[in-house]
């Protein structure tokens, strides 16, 4: 396989998860902030935060309100984490590769683009956003259960498997991340109630709750949601999850020592050795776990895309 | 034009001018043709509404498959949606037939000559054809002469472009043999005809194209050099900015090969092609390439080429890779060498050529110049070397002071000139309005390969003008397309 198609494949797989992942965020957090209580503090701004783009909104925008947000999350064509732009580097990553692909695939996306350009305005205003986000959802998870269904495990499958999943862990830790700081902040302000309403979100947002509860079958928990989707080995959108899937698709690819190494590091904390109970401990161990991943996402880069 | 206020009627032939030229489908006096007499039928019977309908769907169809082109417009790349008219134009299969054989048999010479020109030059020592055009022309390639590729075939995909006259019949306006665009469109049309118009399919005996691509795959492996069962074949384009982008990436799926671009591909000091695949190099058989000979190789052609590969020249001339098409196999893709081809016909093949072509006046011949000089206005003027309609003139449609720069041109530059009469292009409806169907003016592009065996594909692409009594067809230039129907006509 072409070393510039292995390329295209996993930026085509990681856009279409961070397509699915924005829409799962704006989807939860309107919901969120409905059930919070009005003077928490947390804004629509959380949710920038949450999408890893603060830096670029805060460039760009003083009021942080709702309409900005969404808008900035959803359709800013300028924003590298907006759903639009999401979406135009799925169909431009496809575009590009679309013989490695199930040929369906190809119509799929052509579709999902034109839905969404066309419906767009409807994710702005509440009214009809949950609708359309739950489209878009379900939308990706059609794509990604025929590309499941129907692809050949070769190379190209590899390349989209580590992509899903690095930018899955990615989101994941994310989520995490925003419910621990925002946990930090009731505790603080002495508000232990709302954290668990957070927590409840967090686990929403991954798609989570139904197995959580089966799993740890205890109440809603900041320690234990964050434990769950650490460190559980089996759930999808755990960290620890992803790591497995990526060490077993490195497994199938050719070299790649460099690549494997830095994984081994990601893998080895995920095993009972992490302090839930320090908030501020676990924002920092999450925040090494980032950079881990983005040292990750650059030895993949050397290993197979860089022309030799 | 009188209109039909009964909505239960969706297409009112008797309201269709079919008198004005030649019209493919209905005769002058408002009868569908033999071999279109279904299809102008089952028009007929589809409401107003229901016509609409199948062509909202259509358009809908063409936009879900991804179906564009590209256009380059104020500096920037657009994507447009490709324009797909709803009814179909249909050619009798025994008519096809007939015009198949004469493709092949002019493709066939055509390689012939292409082959001569780079050794013996027997074509120019026995005067057939002025050996001029070769040293003044564009797209001779000296690095190509002594070549001989696999099978002795050069220009293994042709598009040839067909018109018919007043008359009726078809004559090849030109021959497209560097790196033809097209093919894409006429499956894709196929794909989204069959989508929207199922019940035409049932009662008529339409010849299917859907095998091109395995005809396309057959003529590249054959002429790879390795003999092996699974030659490497790869797909060479410009890259994602080509307006033929989306053909380049649709061929490659339907081939199963790889698409690659110059920087995928090497050429190392064995003098053999690779590219770069995660496990490595690996050596390719076969490159259909889709990029202009010039940018082929920046150690030969244009150094600053960075849509080539640097050795691809001496890895071709060594045998180790085919080259599809070959290069230099545009020196016959000119507009002066057009006007000869029926004579390499009789020179090569002992026949005469089946399909004629457009009266050509050359330029630079002297009694031919002064006829185009003082006929300008009735002519059509061309330069002997673009593609695309580009450069060309249509004197009827064109104003006083275009009439005056052609003079000058081709008074300065003959060579790169040729004339032809301005034809009455044939017509074909196309749907205009809800319930409402129009002639507009059309031609056909087939595609000849030719490798180890000559196929036709089976029928080709019809490309028709949109705009009322334009003669333009590009798609580049507000043309838009139909899907072509070889149709087996009932015995009665």
């Amino acid at each position: 396989m072409l070393s510039r198609v292995a390329e295209r494949v996993y930026w085509f797989s990681r856009y279409l998860e961070r397509v699915e992942s924005i829409a799962r965020l704006i989807q939860v957090y309107t919901s969120l902030l409905s059930d919070l209580p009005k003077d928490t503090g947390i804004s629509w701004h959380n949710l920038v935060l949450a999408s890893g783009s603060h830096a670029e909104f805060e460039r760009r925008f003083q009021v942080k309100d709702e309409k900005r947000v969404v808008r900035f999350l959803l359709e800013d064509q300028s924003n590298t984490s907006s759903l639009a732009f999401s979406l135009k580097m799925v169909r431009e990553n496809i575009r590009t590769s679309r013989d490695t692909l199930p040929p369906e695939s190809w119509e799929l996306i052509n579709e999902f683009q034109i839905f969404v350009s066309e419906n767009i305005q409807q994710g702005i205003n509440r009214r009809n956003r949950h609708e359309f986000l739950e489209q878009v959802i379900r939308t990706c998870q059609g794509i990604n259960g025929l590309i499941a269904d129907t692809m050949r495990r070769d190379g190209a499958w590899h390349f989209l498997r580590l992509g899903k999943n690095l930018e899955r862990a990615d989101m994941s830790l994310r989520t995490i991340e925003a419910g621990a700081s925002m946990s930090a902040e009731f505790a603080a302000a002495d508000m232990p109630e709302a954290a668990e309403v957070v927590w409840s979100s967090v686990l929403h947002t991954l798609d989570a709750m139904t197995p959580y509860k089966r799993t740890m079958r205890v109440a809603v928990s900041g320690e234990d949601a964050a434990a769950f989707l650490l460190e559980d080995a089996l759930f999808p959108r755990s960290v620890a999850c992803c790591v497995r899937q990526m060490q077993e698709s490195l497994d199938m690819l050719p070299d790649g020592v460099e690549v494997k190494k830095t994984l081994a590091k990601i893998a080895k904390p995920l095993g009972g050795k992490i302090d839930y109970v320090d908030l501020q401990k676990l924002l920092v161990f999450i925040d090494s776990m980032e950079l881990h991943f983005r040292s990750l996402h650059s030895a993949v880069d050397q290993a197979w895309f860089q022309p030799r | 034009m009188k209109r039909s206020k009964d909505s239960s009627i969706g297409i009112d032939w008797s309201a269709y001018p079919a008198d004005q030229f030649f019209d493919e489908m209905i005769t002058p006096k408002g009868n569908a043709r033999r071999a279109s007499r279904e299809v102008v039928r089952h028009f007929s019977g589809l409401s107003r509404e229901e016509l609409e309908q199948r062509r909202i769907a259509a358009e809908r169809t063409v936009r879900d498959m991804g179906v564009s082109f590209t256009v380059y417009s104020d500096g920037e790349n657009i994507d447009r949606v490709w324009p797909f008219d709803l009814i179909p134009r249909v050619i009798d299969a025994e008519e096809w037939q007939r015009t198949a054989e004469g493709l092949k048999q002019r493709v066939r010479a055509l390689n012939m000559f292409i082959n001569d020109v780079y050794h013996e030059q027997q074509i120019f020592a026995d005067g057939v054809v002025p050996s001029y055009l070769i040293k003044d022309s564009k797209n001779f390639r000296p690095e190509c002469v002594g070549i001989t590729p696999p099978e002795g075939v050069w220009a293994h995909i042709c598009g040839c472009d067909l018109v018919r006259d007043s008359d009726g019949k078809f004559y090849v306006l030109e021959d497209n043999l560097r790196v033809p665009s097209g093919v894409a469109y006429m499956l894709e049309n196929r794909e989204v005809s069959k989508r929207v118009l199922p019940e035409f399919f049932e009662s008529n005996s339409i010849l299917p194209v859907d095998n091109y691509p395995s005809m396309l795959w057959q003529t590249l492996a054959s002429v790879s050099p390795q003999k092996r069962r699974q030659p490497v074949i790869v797909i060479l384009t410009p890259g994602v900015y080509n307006s033929a982008y989306f053909e380049h990436a649709f061929l490659a799926q339907q081939l199963g090969v790889e698409l690659v671009e110059g920087a995928d591909l090497v050429v190392d000091d064995d003098d053999i092609v690779y590219m770069k695949t995660i496990d490595g190099l690996e050596r390719i058989d076969v490159i259909y390439r889709r990029i202009d000979d010039m940018f082929l190789d920046p150690e030969v052609f244009h150094e600053d080429s960075i849509l080539g590969v640097a050795g691809l020249m001496r890895a071709w001339k060594s045998g180790n890779v085919a080259i599809v098409n070959a290069p230099g196999a545009g020196v016959a893709d000119d507009k002066v060498v057009y006007a000869y081809v029926p004579q390499m016909i009789e020179y090569y093949l002992k026949e005469k050529a089946i399909l004629p072509n457009v009266k050509t006046w050359l330029c630079d011949v002297p009694e031919h110049l002064e006829y185009v000089l003082e006929n300008i206005e009735q002519l059509v003027v061309k330069p002997a070397n673009e593609s695309g309609g580009y450069g060309m003139m249509v004197g009827p449609h064109a104003s006083k002071k275009d009439h005056e720069a052609f003079r000058k041109l081709v008074t300065e530059n003959p060579r790169n000139y040729i004339a032809q009469p301005t034809l009455q292009l044939s017509t074909t409806p196309v749907i205009t309005g809800i319930g409402e169907a129009e002639p507009r003016h059309l031609d056909l592009r087939p595609f000849v390969l030719q490798g180890k065996e000559l196929q036709v594909t089976t029928g080709g692409l019809t490309r028709v003008a949109l705009k009322k009594g334009s003669l333009v067809v590009n798609s580049s230039q507000g043309g838009g397309s139909k899907d072509t129907w070889i149709v087996q006509r009932e015995k009665d």
